[in-house]
């Protein structure tokens, strides 16, 4: 069957006084339909770049290169026209972001907010709007979604400010939602909520979700695949039990080793050397070479294709060639 | 055994909002009636959701904000009694570095003038020594002592907080509070800090308050552990007992939050309902009682406040900690 989403050597370049840069570098992925995709990767990596890259939202002077591929079903979206855009952005494609408080108006009630999304893609009238947005807000299980609808966003938490904005996302019943970094600037025991409201969606959706975030352990036991990013490239792809169980970028091995665990014995964390390099100064060779306590000769200047480690899991590294020991 | 090196007992910041307007407003309970000691070259980490309290008891304990009641002991000496002149002296020996070094840090001043600036005020060596002093600062924590010419701006977040810790170094305390010192950091470099931490506690005996909200962060790094809960503790006790067994159906419930990077531990997931509530208008009973999913929660929980009791090796404020959850 067809992906939904395909994307393929997506590049984004910036272009400034200092120079050119180029922060997403060639990312080709695919998404299914049902199918939740994790892009996981630290600060500066290019992972919320790529998704603002699938609604055209790069900020200038960001640009996507014309080589680039996008397409939705099929659909090129990196051709289409502003108007023809405007009916996948937030129709077929929806989004929701790390700071609810900065992509709600301060000066609407929820329902408005909920109930323009509803109109801005349904021919209906305002109060069957307005009590889709109830409905809405009952599906994302708000406490006490009646009241709800007539208070403004500073009377709500996080936690419920996150719901809404997914209210608004679903509104239009998207067939892609992009989640980027949903949960971080969330106390854990809210994030527990939203994750099990975004995987409650999306069993009873079949909606796609697309997973941006730097941290591992939501990934676990939630993601169908995992793709890691590393200075503005996917350097692993995996299904996500074969990427726990076999980790096999150094540079995934890595920021697996830097994570303090809940359980089991406590040793010395091995964290990675060094610093995540700046996009203007992406390293010579493979991107990783100055950090990778198996760097080879030859990584500092040939620069490593995706390459095979099993059947679904390829990694950008040299090792895969040898055979990664495990 | 010895005194501990910092003892708190029954800390206490209520913020009164201020205004014509606000004048009946009841004050916010930020941190309410909160004990704990810290020994010599320990870790006690302080743990606990936005808006518990547990950063207003770090700058509360450094008087950095007046406290409303309550005592803190630092070195034998009644810390909130001290008068400026001798307050600025033992200063020296409690420190405190932040989540954001960036803020912390003049953007006009060098590093090494930064780090200097505590050892001048202090008197703590001659002119002459100071930049031989500062370069043996910067590279105790992993930096290059070359970078004392440059200014805050050149570093990236992980160097601003290694700065930080080498600045709150210069004056030699013997105690540092840790306001979430590696919850802005990423991930590879949030390991490289906490290693630092634990290198320094090995060499210079320096014991830690560690304020943080990642449980896993905190069961690297401290002894003991205190998860506050609605500005009081709610359970103490050694890291490793009260993570392995927790007794307070919060601490359960945050532990079991915690996201565990590997698809093949199978875990019950505790979610809460709701919020935490606001601390200006705090539940009656157990401030957690709203919330809390024990199947023995009865109508006691919501008018006697429970308080800390032991149980096995860790204290509790549970009416129903012995009974299974």
């Amino acid at each position: 069957m067809k992906p939904l989403l395909e994307v393929e050597d997506l590049r984004i370049t910036f272009a400034t006084g200092a120079g050119t840069s180029h922060p997403v570098d060639g990312v080709s992925f695919s998404i299914a339909r049902g199918e939740l995709l994790a892009l996981v990767g630290e600060s500066g990596c290019g992972k919320s770049l790529t998704s603002l890259a699938l609604l055209r939202l790069v900020p200038p002077p960001g640009r996507i290169l014309p080589s680039s591929t996008i397409r939705l079903d099929g659909t090129d979206l990196l051709g289409l026209d502003a108007a023809t855009l405007r009916g996948v952005r937030g129709r077929r494609i929806g989004m929701i972001f790390q700071d609810p408080m900065t992509s709600l108006n301060p000066v609407f009630t929820v329902a408005d907010q909920i109930s323009e999304s509803v109109r801005a893609h349904q021919r209906v009238s305002k109060p069957s709007a307005r009590a889709r947005a109830l409905e809405l807000l009952q599906e994302v299980g708000i406490p006490d979604p009646v009241a709800r609808l007539d208070q403004y966003p500073h009377q709500l938490s996080g936690g419920m400010r996150q719901r809404v904005m997914i209210a608004i996302a679903l509104a239009s019943e998207p067939e892609l939602l992009i989640a980027d970094e949903p949960t971080t600037a969330l106390d854990v025991t809210v994030q527990a909520q939203i994750l099990e409201v975004l995987d409650r969606l999306r069993a009873a959706r079949g909606m796609a979700i697309l997973l941006i975030t730097h941290d591992l352990g939501i990934v676990a036991g939630r993601a169908d695949r995992v793709a890691v990013m590393y200075a503005g490239r996917l350097v692993e792809e995996a299904a996500t039990t074969e990427l726990f169980a076999r980790p096999s970028h150094p540079y995934t091995r890595g920021l697996l080793a830097s994570v303090p665990r809940i359980a089991g014995p406590v040793t010395r964390l091995t964290p990675i050397a060094g610093n995540v390099p700046a996009p203007t100064a992406w390293p010579a060779g493979c991107r990783f070479h100055p950090r990778c306590p198996q760097a080879m000769p030859r990584c500092a200047t040939d620069d490593p294709p995706p390459l095979p480690v099993a059947s679904g899991h390829r990694m950008r590294c040299w090792l895969a060639e040898a055979g990664v020991p495990t | 055994m010895s005194a501990p090196l910092l003892e708190v007992r029954d800390l206490v910041k209520h913020y009164q909002a201020t205004g014509f307007l606000a004048r009946k407003a009841p004050p916010v309970r930020a941190v309410d009636g909160v004990s704990f000691s810290v020994g010599r070259a320990e870790t006690l980490g302080l743990v606990g959701e936005s808006g518990c309290g547990k950063s207003t008891v770090g700058r509360t304990i450094l008087r950095l904000q007046p406290p409303t009641a309550g005592s803190v002991s630092f070195e034998g000496t009644d810390f909130f009694a001290l008068e400026a002149a001798a307050l600025r002296q033992a200063r020296r020996r409690i420190q405190i570095i932040f989540q954001d070094p960036y803020s912390s840090l003049n953007p006009r001043m060098t590093v090494g003038d930064a780090i200097a600036e505590g050892i001048e005020i202090h008197r703590l060596a001659p002119r002459g020594e100071i930049p031989a002093r500062v370069a043996r600062l910067l590279e105790e924590v992993g930096l290059d002592p070359g970078y004392a010419s440059r200014y805050p701006h050149e570093f990236s977040g992980g160097q601003r907080q290694r700065i930080g810790i080498a600045r709150a170094l210069a004056v030699e305390p013997a105690f540092l509070v840790c306001d979430e010192p590696v919850s802005a950091l990423d991930v590879s470099v949030q390991a490289q800090v906490l290693n630092l931490l634990a290198d320094l506690q090995a060499r210079r005996g320096i014991s830690y308050l560690f304020i943080a909200h990642d449980l896993a962060v905190v069961r690297q790094i401290a002894h003991r552990v205190a998860v506050m809960y609605l500005g009081r503790i709610v359970e103490t006790g050694p890291t490793a007992e009260v993570l392995a067994h927790p007794a307070h159906p919060y601490t359960r419930a945050l532990l079991s939050a915690v996201p565990v990077p590997d698809p093949t531990t199978q875990r019950l997931r505790i979610v809460l309902p709701g919020d935490p509530p606001s601390p200006s208008n705090p539940p009656s009973g157990c401030p957690f009682h709203p919330r809390c999913p024990h199947p023995a929660k009865n109508a006691r929980c919501t008018t006697d406040r429970p308080l800390l009791h032991q149980l096995g090796r860790s204290e509790v404020a549970c009416h129903h900690a012995d009974k299974p959850a």
